[in-house]
């Protein structure tokens, strides 16, 4: 594509790198500021402490799944499963949970990231040596693992007052008065966004999805890699399993169907190309944030059901073309101090 | 090589994510309601004809192992004992919609007095359902009804006039005696059901019992907890003087309820309308909501389980205007089409909640 991905490979340049990262996310910071700012003004309570909690709850979820998706669309993959893995997670944890209340919190967020985890496995196994695109692999496991739940599952759910109260209560809980939801998806954001930027694999992930082809030649254990992607993504997307039921309180087998798209969406608002190769974890993460508060301030602003979702997708592609403007010019700025150089 | 792929990657993830935007779907249980004209029975009925014994009531819903149509089925056991009639149970373990035929095959063959059918498909138990018919066994039909050629008596939970008016007596009671500002959390913004309800209620608030009550919004929260979520986040923000919150939906009431329950707006605004018990007990418990509604399925079993017995003893036809006793729930008459409708649906508080397991 564009020289920006190129750039972005070479961690030794740390400047324009830097100064690239900070300009690429700031369409949608600036969104953001601009999409809250007007909302305050027609209804002050939307800076409220409770709506702010609510809109940092709302998005914890979805930034935890944009995370791992972000890792493997950087790949040049897709992760369409991740609803299902949310679902199949969250059931497992429930049905756990409601039959040996006396396990605690961290028993369930492990039991999920381990389900999540052999969920994205299974994809990295299909995608790399099954020689499958993602997209179809990914398709085909979302119908495999929501098929699962519903025949495990059937028509039983399993209720708020089956739940144990720690369970429940860990959603609304906090810890100097952060909530643990929002706190667990600080730290998945955190250590994603320095895994893919600091850290020798995340630069070969990058470099994967840039050029499959080249980073094979130089040398980068690619299938391992490719695995490590999609096993962080299922495991994310486990782990959102988890968050999802103590949050809701009410799991049936439906849980979570049609997240991916709303997960692959946050990805790409969020700057990651679907090309690979390009974006940030961070970036997605802000992209979830975006869509939770779209989906919020419209709600406050009275605005029609019918035109809600045409408004969403409308400001989903106003700000792909703001992130796509920044990221031309930035390239073309990038080419000329490089050829001074 | 990589122009292809490329494109065709933008093309379905641009796809996705149009289609992401419009998939949020799904609606609560359907009410059932059937119109067209009659097709009536053969033999007079005589109204003080004695309800038989030993009658052989058969049950056969849409599938087993399903914790709703095994409550159900429960209440009308519990029917065929005060009858002391033979009870039997049988069932798929698939609601796909011939899965029953061979059933009802069967229960001819066992020759059945009565068969209580949920049926999985309106038209293709009908001719089974016909041949029981001429073999002179009675079929009452409940939850969700059969082709009304094909059986003698449908057992409707409840009518959308007994549901929206139900909705705006519980959304006065929330709201107290001075009233106040009321919103309804429905499904999808074209659900069907959702709407006639909601129409009703509507009607209900113009009369001047409930002048003190303001509908200010109907928001949509799409069957989806996030989504429920946020439209009643919405709600609260931007109706500070909000009392109600009524939600005619199973998903609607849950996550209202969750939402409220785990936020500063609790003790301040109310929750109601139709919920499961079981995925509400929680929040009744913890005084989040005070009351909500749904038809009791086992009341749907027991009237069922009534009407068979009423109409093999000969007591009624099927036909419209014939009145029978079902036990405890009392008097019911016959609607147009061989309607029996249960009544006004069951309200859940805090003292009954723990009776009921559905």
């Amino acid at each position: 594509m564009t020289a920006a991905p190129t750039t972005l490979n070479r961690p030794a340049r740390k400047n324009p790198t830097k100064n690239l990262l900070k300009t690429r996310e700031l369409g949608i910071v600036l969104a953001l500021a601009l999409l809250i700012a007007y909302t305050a003004i027609d209804n002050s309570r939307f800076l409220s402490g409770q709506s702010i909690r609510d809109n940092l709850l709302n998005t914890a979820i979805l930034a935890v799944m944009a995370t791992g998706q972000a890792i493997v669309v950087i790949t040049r993959n897709i992760d369409l499963s991740v609803g299902s893995v949310l679902g199949i997670s969250a059931f497992t944890v429930a049905t756990m949970m409601s039959s040996n209340p006396g396990l605690p919190m961290i028993v369930a967020i492990l039991v999920g990231l381990a389900v999540g985890a052999v969920a994205g496995l299974v994809n990295g196994v299909l995608v790399r040596f099954g020689k499958v695109p993602a997209l179809v692999v990914t398709l085909g496991t979302l119908y495999i693992y929501r098929g699962i739940t519903y025949s495990w599952a059937g028509g039983s759910q399993v209720n708020a007052d089956e739940l144990p109260r720690h369970f429940l209560t860990f959603a609304n809980d906090s810890l100097l008065g952060i909530p643990w939801l929002v706190l667990i998806a600080l730290v998945v954001v955190g250590a994603g966004s320095l895994m893919m930027r600091n850290y020798k694999v995340g630069r070969e992930l990058y470099a994967m999805g840039s050029s499959p082809a080249a980073a094979e030649l130089a040398g980068i254990k690619v299938a391992r890699n490719l695995l490590t992607a999609f096993v962080l993504s299922g495991a994310l997307a486990g782990l959102a399993g988890v968050l999802y039921a103590a949050r809701f309180g009410t799991v049936d087998a439906a849980a979570g169907s049609g997240y991916e798209l709303n997960v692959v969406a946050a990805v790409v608002v969020g700057g990651v190309a679907v090309f690979g190769g390009s974006g940030t974890v961070w970036g997605a993460a802000l992209g979830a944030l975006l869509l939770t508060v779209i989906g919020s301030a419209l709600a406050v602003l009275d605005i029609n059901q019918f035109w809600q979702q045409a408004i969403v997708g409308a400001l989903i592609i106003l700000a792909i073309c703001a992130d796509r403007l920044v990221a031309v010019r930035i390239a073309r700025s990038l080419r000329k101090r490089d050829a001074h150089v | 090589m990589l122009r292809s792929p490329r494109t065709l990657l933008s093309v379905t993830s641009a796809a996705l994510l149009v289609a992401g935007l419009s998939a949020c779907g799904g609606t609560t249980k359907d009410s059932n309601t059937n119109t067209g004209s009659g097709t009536q029975a053969s033999a007079a009925a005589d109204p003080n004809a004695a309800l038989k014994e030993g009658l052989k009531i058969a049950f056969l819903p849409k599938q087993l192992n399903n914790p709703y149509s095994d409550v159900e089925t429960g209440g009308g056991k519990v029917a065929v004992d005060e009858l002391k009639g033979e009870y039997k149970l049988v069932g798929p373990n698939d609601a796909s919609a011939s899965s029953q035929v061979s059933y009802i095959n069967t229960l001819i063959q066992q020759q059945q007095d009565v068969i209580v059918v949920a049926a999985n498909d309106p038209n293709a138990v009908c001719p089974s359902l016909n041949q029981a018919r001429q073999a002179k066994i009675k079929v009452i039909t409940f939850d969700s009804d059969a082709s009304k050629d094909c059986r003698d008596a449908f057992i409707n939970q409840a009518t959308t006039e007994g549901i929206g008016q139900s909705l705006a007596k519980m959304a006065l009671e929330q709201a107290g005696s001075d009233g106040g500002e009321i919103a309804v959390l429905s499904a999808t913004p074209n659900a069907t059901n959702q709407n006639s309800w909601i129409a009703v209620m509507k009607e209900e608030l113009k009369k001047p019992e409930y002048a003190k009550l303001k509908l200010v919004k109907v928001a949509y929260g799409n069957d989806d907890d996030q989504k429920s979520f946020q439209e009643a986040q919405g709600l609260l923000q931007s109706y500070p003087n909000l009392k109600v919150i009524v939600a005619p939906t199973t998903v609607g009431i849950a996550a209202g309820a969750r939402y409220i329950s785990s936020s500063s707006y609790k003790g301040k605004v109310a929750v109601t309308g139709l919920g499961l018990p079981n995925q509400m007990r929680e929040y009744v418990k913890d005084g989040t909501v005070t009351k909500f509604a749904l038809w009791n399925p086992a009341d749907i079993g027991y009237l069922a389980a009534y009407a068979g017995a009423a109409m093999a003893s000969g007591q009624i036809t099927g036909a419209e205007g014939e009145k029978f006793k079902a036990g405890k729930l009392g008097d019911y008459t016959i609607g147009k089409d061989g309607e029996i409708v249960l009544g006004p649906p069951t309200e859940f508080t805090k003292e009954n909640i723990d009776q009921f397991n559905f």
